[in-house]
């Protein structure tokens, strides 16, 4: 709405992309980490809704926790903020305890930690301003007020000071949110689901905005999401969350193409697999032999092995057999999503697999294909269940 | 995220656990105590033996108040209806003009306390009556008829009841989707068919809900059948409270019959007030009156004189017949103002001091105990007034004779009766303070007194004074209780009322009904501004 440069705060810097171990879930050599978990559990009854989980955040970056309900991930953005406590492991904080499986617990207002709930928790009875001012109860008058301007400004509602939050629009009341968990200058600020009260479209916008705030102020954050678009979109670096432990942590990119598990692959994007036998160098498939040199991290020590390639949408062709019979599978269904079309399709090896089509590619139920991989990247693989 | 959030909240609870067990114990304990003039009452009506019960209860004079005190209830509800659900639908659904004054004026008599509205009819009609002769003065010579008995007590309880059925029709008319109607029409069916099969089955619980309140408003006054002279449960408690066998007996019944007519209404099922998407008809679906304009017109003005203007005219006419003139020891005094004044602040903090960890409690907790603790404290709803007068009376004097006749018997009486309504207002506005609020408040730097402080409470305040408020003003008009419980020499605006007219002395009574009014009137604002429409 008034922030007219986002573009900026878009480009990615991406200090990950180069150096593979920072990557590295824990990694004790970095220097720049503020934030850590080492081997955190949370335990509710009998159920284990985190499981020694262990995770670095660095200085200045955006990570987001994603997974499915109840993974664990808002249990543990809670246990960072201190509205819960961790039965077992430790959370360090710059280098320092702030809670542990054997009692030492920070308070949360002594924990230089902020929050954005994910219904906002604007307190109704204040003012905008005064929502912001909130947190800044150790400064004196003229400090606080110099504070609250530079904030409402950053997020672009300085006009809206005297408000009161019923008065605001969903994404006005986000921005306030914003600016009131940033005013004491956190260490960490965490984030609440930020973009699930928001309206599909006012989502991708204030996903956008919100980026370029956090950026611009530099603040280490960490939010928690289901939506894996959103995950890939506004993160320097996304911790795929599964049954209360980190299952993969990278930066979306890599997190994306090379999945380490069949969970992450089928919970990003989506994700076929496709059954086939290693030996003698290659991966004998229903759609062809493949040379183990284009399938990742394959070597001879797997001779024998039984395969699953995983293969998305874009990496796969189908081609209409002229004459309606031959080929190598049939259309199955078929799923318009207006630019494209995903069409499902049964292979002769009983493999079913999705191909994705430009949206002037029109087949129809029952026509007979020849499907075949076209990627142009290699491919990741998982042992056979 | 539901397992989630379900293993959060669970494990809140453990964390909780020690002190939401307390404030269970302290809230069950506070239901038991408002409860006890009720368990006493069973109580000592077990140990009236079944012949001697019989005996007492089955005499013909017995069977006659029973007989009376039905008919009443039957009267005035019925009479309440055919009055509240034509109006309600004339003010909110026709062209009728003047609909916001007459909606106003028609629920305006709730605020005339019932025995001032009976004084009013009993001393302004008839031959001698004020409103009579002052007809007389002016010219018009009318003989007003006797206001007495049956026919007084009913008429002036429906004139000053009814507004409960005008106003939860009207509440559930308004809330009613006008689209269903629509969706009837296009289906085929006229504008009659539609009202009777779609809208009418959707209003009726807002009818019953109505016709509830008024048939316990009838069922339990005190003050109209006793001025009018007409034999019902209430009076002849009164005038038996000393014989607490007997008075026992009589509240038992009295409780029976308040149990079948709550009974009766939940039968009507409760609608889902949910919607209340559409408000008020707009001109186009208003219903055109034509020529029943002018008798609409008619009735509702004449209704808004009867329950409105005459008893404050005959009030006026009292204050301007008064001649000063003091009959001995009846002088008014300013110091019963005061008196009314004090015991209605002490039971307005004494009831917010007990709905507090009540309404907290059925708020964060909401286990079998916590649930019928606060369901407990709604007794003082239906138990008339006249009963926790005459339980506590019998307690009072038989088990703690240091606290018979004080003030704190006196404001546990109110207590009883009112505590729903400081609940009420309380555990809405508690109900109002999101968990998330205060963890943000941690979250940013406030340790958890803080956080109450600067969150909870200003969040919590709005409910705790309107709640105080609405206890203050009920109280300040309370007439049975405070009759059987003041201590000697301690009289009150509404004691004096009742002193200067059982002893004829009309005039004194004048400035202080019109105080008491004016003070309905302010709690019937407070009842307003809250917004909620469980009016008492």
């Amino acid at each position: 709405m008034s922030r007219n440069e986002p573009k900026r705060a878009l480009e990615r810097e991406d200090p990950y992309a180069q150096s593979a171990s920072s990557d590295d879930v824990g990694n004790p050599g970095a220097t720049d980490v503020v934030l850590e978990l080492d081997g955190v559990t949370k335990q509710f009854g009998p159920e284990c809704a985190v499981d020694e989980l262990s995770l670095s955040v660095h200085d200045g970056e955006l990570l987001t926790l994603l997974g499915p309900s109840g993974c664990g991930k808002t249990t543990t953005l809670r246990m960072l903020a201190g509205l819960e406590r961790p039965d077992g492991g430790e959370v360090r904080l710059n280098d320092r305890v702030i809670a542990d499986g054997d009692g030492r617990f920070r308070k949360p207002e002594h924990r230089d930690v902020g929050i954005v709930f994910q219904d906002f928790a604007l307190f109704p009875h204040l003012s905008v301003a005064e929502n912001v001012a909130f947190g800044l109860q150790d400064r004196d008058g003229d400090a606080t007020d110099a504070r609250v301007t530079e904030l409402l400004e950053l997020v672009g509602l300085d006009d809206q000071r005297d408000s009161k939050p019923a008065q605001l629009s969903g994404g006005q009341q986000q921005r306030v949110a914003l600016a009131r968990s940033l005013a004491p200058e956190p260490s960490v600020l965490l984030l609440d689901e930020p973009f699930s009260n928001l309206d599909v479209r006012l989502r991708e916008q204030m996903r956008e905005e919100v980026r370029a705030i956090l950026k611009e102020t530099g603040v280490t954050a960490v939010s928690v999401t289901h939506d894996q678009e959103e995950a890939l979109s506004i993160s320097d670096r996304v911790a795929v969350m599964h049954e209360g432990d980190v299952e993969q942590a990278g930066t979306p990119e890599k997190v994306f193409q090379h999945p380490e598990s069949r969970f992450v692959a089928s919970f990003l994007g989506q994700a076929s697999f496709l059954t086939g036998h290693f030996g003698h160098g290659a991966v004998e498939t229903a759609l062809g032999d493949f040379p183990a040199s284009m399938v990742e991290g394959l070597t001879t020590e797997y001779e024998n092995a039984e395969v699953d390639l995983l293969v998305r949408p874009d990496d796969l062709r189908a081609t209409p057999v002229e004459d309606g019979s031959g080929g190598n599978g049939e259309i199955i269904y078929r799923q318009y999503m207006g630019p494209s079309f995903v069409y499902r399709v049964r292979l002769e090896s009983g493999d079913v697999v999705h191909c994705q089509h430009n949206h002037v590619t029109d087949f129809e139920l029952g026509q007979r294909v020849n499907v075949e991989l076209v990627a142009d990247h290699t491919i990741a693989w998982y042992p056979t269940q | 995220m539901a397992t989630e959030e379900g293993l959060v909240d669970a494990l809140r609870r453990e964390a909780r656990g020690e002190r939401t067990l307390a404030l269970t114990l302290l809230s069950a304990a506070i239901a038991a105590l408002v409860l006890s003039p009720v368990a006493w009452i069973l109580l000592e009506a077990s140990t009236v033996g079944f012949a001697r019960a019989v005996n007492l209860l089955a005499g013909a004079r017995m069977v006659q108040v029973l007989v009376n005190s039905l008919l009443l209830v039957g009267i005035v509800t019925g009479a309440s209806v055919v009055l509240g659900v034509p109006l309600a639908i004339l003010t909110s659904q026709t062209n009728l003009p003047f609909r916001r004054f007459f909606t106003v004026a028609i629920s305006l008599p709730l605020v005339v306390p019932s025995y001032i509205g009976a004084f009013a009819y009993f001393t302004g009609f008839g031959e001698d009556g004020a409103l009579t002769a002052a007809l007389a003065d002016a010219g018009v010579a009318v003989s007003l008829p006797e206001m007495t008995g049956l026919v007084g007590t009913a008429v002036v309880l429906t004139l000053f009841t009814f507004p409960y059925v005008f106003l939860s029709t009207r509440a559930s008319l308004a809330s009613f989707d006008g689209t269903l109607l629509e969706a009837a029409r296009t289906l085929n069916h006229s504008r009659t068919s539609a009202f009777f099969r779609v809208v009418f089955p959707q209003v009726l619980p807002g009818i019953a809900a109505g016709g509830l309140l008024v048939a316990l408003y009838a069922l339990s006054d005190f003050g109209t059948p006793a001025i009018m002279g007409y034999d019902v449960f209430t009076r002849i408690l009164f005038v038996n409270y000393y014989d607490f066998q007997l008075a026992a007996l009589l509240s038992v019944q009295l409780l029976a019959v308040t149990a079948v007519i709550i009974a009766l209404e939940s039968a009507v099922e409760s609608g889902d007030a949910s919607g209340y998407a559409s408000s008020n008809p707009d001109a186009a679906t208003r219903l055109e009156l034509g020529w029943l304009k002018g008798p609409a017109l008619v009735v509702c003005s004449l209704v808004v004189v009867a329950a409105l203007a005459v008893p404050i005219v005959v009030l006026v006419l009292w204050l301007v017949r008064d001649t000063g003139q003091t009959g001995f020891g009846y002088a008014f005094s300013w110091e019963y103002g005061w008196n009314s004044l004090s015991v209605s602040v002490l039971a307005a903090v004494a009831s917010i001091l007990f709905a507090l960890p009540v309404a907290y409690n059925s708020v964060t907790d909401d286990g079998r105990l916590s649930r019928l603790a606060e369901r407990g404290t709604y007794v003082g709803y239906a138990v008339p007034g006249i009963v926790v007068g005459v339980a506590l009376v019998a307690l009072g004097s038989k088990y703690a004779p240091f606290l018979y006749g004080q003030i704190p018997l006196l404001v546990f009486a109110y207590v009883v009766r009112f505590l729903p309504q400081a609940v009420g207002s309380v555990r809405s506005s508690v109900l109002q303070v999101d968990g998330r609020l205060t963890e943000a408040a941690r979250t940013l730097g406030h340790s958890p007194r803080a956080a109450f402080r600067k969150v909870t409470l200003p969040l919590v305040a709005p409910g705790i004074v309107s709640g105080a408020a609405l206890v203050f003003l009920t109280t300040m008009k309370e007439l049975p209780a405070t009759l059987l419980l003041r201590p000697g020499g301690f009289e009150t605006l509404v004691t004096y009322i009742w002193m200067v007219q059982e002893s004829r002395h009309y005039g004194k009574a004048a400035v202080p009904a019109l105080v008491l009014v004016g003070i309905s009137a302010i709690s019937m604002l407070v009842l307003l501004s809250r917004g909620g429409n469980d009016v008492t």
